[in-house]
C-alpha cells in the first residue's frame, strides 16, 4: 500500500479522485431525488464536445469541458421547464453536442489518443494545474450547495408545495443543474465522460437504497463514493486494468448488495 | 361583535392568462368555517385554490384573504396539493419528509433544532401518524400517506387549510377516518378549512357550507340550499335531479348519474 503513494501521479490520482467522489456523492443524491439521472448522463457526454473543442482551440480539455457543460446545463433548464418536457430537451441538446464533438475531433489533426483519454478518463495524468482547478470547483460547488440545500431538498420532494411556499422551482432547478455540470466535469476526470453516470449516480443510488434519513443518506453516499474510487484506483494499480472498469464494476456489485440490504429493515 | 371575513371575493373571475374558467364569484367565508368545494373536473376548484395561494392572479374582480390580496408564500395558509410526486423519495421516512418543509424557503443546510424536532413530533401526534412516522413513506397505505401530507400542511398551525382532493383514491372507510381526524383537528385549532372533493356524501356531517362550481359559475350556501334540483339544474344548464335517499344525496343528470362522472 505504501508503494502506491510513493508515486506523484498516484498521489494526484487519489487527491483528484477523492475530490470528485465527495462532490459526486452529494450532487448524485439530489440528482436522484430530482429525477435528473438522465441529465447527469447527458451532461457527461456533452462534456466530450467541450473537451474536443478545447483541444482544437489549444486549451486544456477540462476547461472546455467545464464551459460547455455549464452552458448545456443552462440550455436544459431553459428549454425543459417541466419534467415531462425536459427529457426531450436533454436528448436534443445531447445529440447536438455529440455531433459537435465529432466535428471537433475531425478538425483536430493532433494525437487521436486524446479522444480515448476524454472518453475513458485519465486519472493518472492529472496535472497540478488540473488539481487546483478541481479543488476550486469543488469548494465553490459545496458552498453553493450548502447554501441552497434546504429549499433544494424540499422542492425536490414536493415541487407543488414548494412553489406555494414561495420557492421558485425554476431558479432552484437552474442553480442545481449548474452545480451538477461542475460535478460531472470533476467526475469525468476520474472515469471519463462515458462512465460519468457510474460515479455520479451509482453511490447515491446505493445510499438511497439503504438509508431512511436525509443526512444518513448524504453521508453514506459520500463514503461509498470515496470508498469505490480508492478501491478502484488500488485495484487498477495492482491489476493494470483501467480505473474506469474497476469503479463501474464495484458500483455494480455494491448496488446489488444494497438491493439485498434494503429488503431487510433499515436502521439508518 | 363584527364578523370578520377571512376570505372575501367580489365579482371574481378565475382563470389562466385570459382564459376565464369561472366568473362573477362573490362570497365571504368566516373563520372556523368548513367549506366543501364541488364541481366537475375543470370547473375551477383547483384554480380557485391556486388563486387563493397567490400562484395565479384573478382575471377580474377583488379577492381578499386575511383582508389583503393573496400573496405567494403566505405561511398563514396550509396547503395540501392534489398532485404528488412520490416515486423519488426512496426510503425516506415521513418524519424526514415533514422535516423538509420546515423553514423550507430559507437558505442553508436542512438541520433541525431540538425545538423543531419536537414540533414535528407534535404535528405527527395531531394527525395520529406517530406510530408509522419512522417507516419508509413508500411503504405506507393511501390513508396513512394522506395523514402525513395533512401533517405537512399543518406545519406552523396556519389558520386556513386548503386541501385539494384529499379524499381522492381513498376507500370509503379511509375517507371517513380522514374526515373524522380533520374535524377533530379543526375543532382543536379552530381552523378554516376549504376542501375540494367529488362526492359530498362523506362530508355532509362536517361541512358548514358548500361552494359549487359548474358551467363557468359558482354558488355558495348551505348544503341543502345549493344541492337542490333547481340550483344544480341552473348551474349546469341541464336538468338535474337531487334525490335524497336515507342520509345520502344522489345527483342525477339527464340519463346519467353525475356523481359517477365526478372522477
Amino acid at each position: 500500500m505504501i508503494n502506491i503513494l510513493s508515486y506523484d501521479f498516484m498521489q494526484h490520482a487519489f487527491i483528484a479522485g477523492t475530490m470528485a467522489a465527495i462532490l459526486a456523492g452529494i450532487v448524485g443524491y439530489f440528482a436522484i431525488i430530482r429525477h435528473l439521472a438522465f441529465a447527469a448522463h447527458a451532461l457527461g457526454h456533452i462534456g466530450f464536445a467541450g473537451a474536443a473543442g478545447a483541444l482544437l482551440f489549444g486549451m486544456t480539455p477540462i476547461v472546455g469541458q467545464f464551459i460547455l457543460t455549464v452552458f448545456a446545463a443552462f440550455g436544459i433548464s431553459l428549454l425543459g421547464e417541466r419534467i415531462s418536457k425536459s427529457d426531450m430537451a436533454i436528448g436534443i441538446i445531447l445529440s447536438f453536442c455529440l455531433g459537435l464533438g465529432t466535428l471537433f475531433l475531425y478538425l483536430y489533426h493532433g494525437f487521436a489518443g486524446q479522444a480515448s483519454v476524454i472518453l475513458f478518463g485519465n486519472l493518472l495524468g492529472v496535472s497540478n494545474q488540473d488539481l487546483k482547478l478541481m479543488f476550486w470547483l469543488m469548494l465553490i460547488s459545496l458552498i453553493a450547495l450548502s447554501f441552497i440545500s434546504r429549499p433544494l431538498f424540499f422542492s425536490s420532494l414536493e415541487p407543488e408545495l414548494a412553489e406555494a411556499k414561495g420557492i421558485s422551482p425554476f431558479t432552484i432547478g437552474l442553480f442545481f443543474i449548474v452545480i451538477m455540470a461542475i460535478a460531472v466535469t470533476l467526475a469525468s476526470q476520474v472515469v471519463g465522460v462515458i462512465l460519468v453516470f457510474t460515479l455520479l449516480v451509482g453511490p447515491a443510488a446505493i445510499a438511497i437504497q439503504c438509508t431512511r434519513y436525509f443526512w444518513s443518506g448524504m453521508i453514506v453516499s459520500v463514503l461509498i463514493s470515496i470508498g469505490i474510487v480508492w478501491l478502484g484506483i488500488s485495484l487498477s494499480y495492482f491489476t493494470d486494468w483501467p480505473i474506469s472498469f474497476w469503479i463501474s464494476a464495484l458500483t455494480f456489485v455494491f448496488y446489488l448488495l444494497s438491493k439485498k440490504l434494503s429488503k431487510d429493515n433499515l436502521v439508518y | 361583535m363584527e364578523v370578520f371575513d377571512i376570505i372575501k371575493a367580489e365579482n371574481v373571475s378565475l382563470g389562466y392568462n385570459q382564459t376565464v374558467i369561472a366568473s362573477k364569484i362573490t362570497l365571504s367565508i368566516q373563520p372556523g368555517e368548513f367549506i366543501g368545494i364541488f364541481g366537475s373536473n375543470g370547473s375551477g376548484k383547483t384554480t380557485f385554490i391556486r388563486t387563493l395561494l397567490g400562484l395565479i392572479k384573478p382575471v377580474a374582480g377583488n379577492l381578499f384573504i386575511f383582508n389583503a390580496k393573496p400573496t405567494h408564500g403566505n405561511d398563514r395558509i396550509g396547503y395540501m396539493p392534489q398532485l404528488r410526486m412520490i416515486a423519488s423519495v426512496a426510503h425516506l421516512t415521513s418524519r424526514t419528509i415533514i422535516g423538509a418543509s420546515i423553514n423550507s424557503a430559507c437558505y442553508g443546510l436542512p438541520i433541525l433544532s431540538k425545538k423543531q424536532k419536537s414540533e414535528i413530533t407534535n404535528i405527527l401526534k395531531l394527525v395520529e401518524a406517530e406510530s408509522f412516522a419512522d417507516r419508509p413513506f413508500q411503504q405506507l397505505s393511501g390513508g396513512e400517506r394522506q395523514r402525513v401530507y395533512l401533517a405537512q400542511s399543518l406545519q406552523g398551525y396556519p389558520p386556513i387549510l386548503l386541501l385539494d382532493e384529499p379524499l381522492a383514491g381513498l376507500d370509503p372507510r379511509s375517507q371517513e377516518r380522514f374526515i373524522e381526524l380533520l374535524y377533530r383537528i379543526k375543532t382543536k385549532l379552530n381552523s378554516t378549512i376549504l376542501l375540494t372533493a367529488h362526492d359530498p356524501n362523506p362530508l355532509l356531517k362536517v361541512m358548514d357550507r358548500v361552494l359549487y362550481f359548474a358551467n363557468g359559475h359558482a354558488a355558495i350556501g348551505q348544503t341543502k340550499e345549493i344541492m337542490t334540483s333547481e340550483n344544480l339544474s341552473a348551474l349546469y344548464g341541464l336538468t338535474i335531479d337531487v334525490v335524497h335517499y336515507k342520509d345520502r344525496l344522489i345527483i342525477l343528470g339527464e340519463n346519467q348519474n353525475l356523481s359517477d362522472y365526478h372522477d
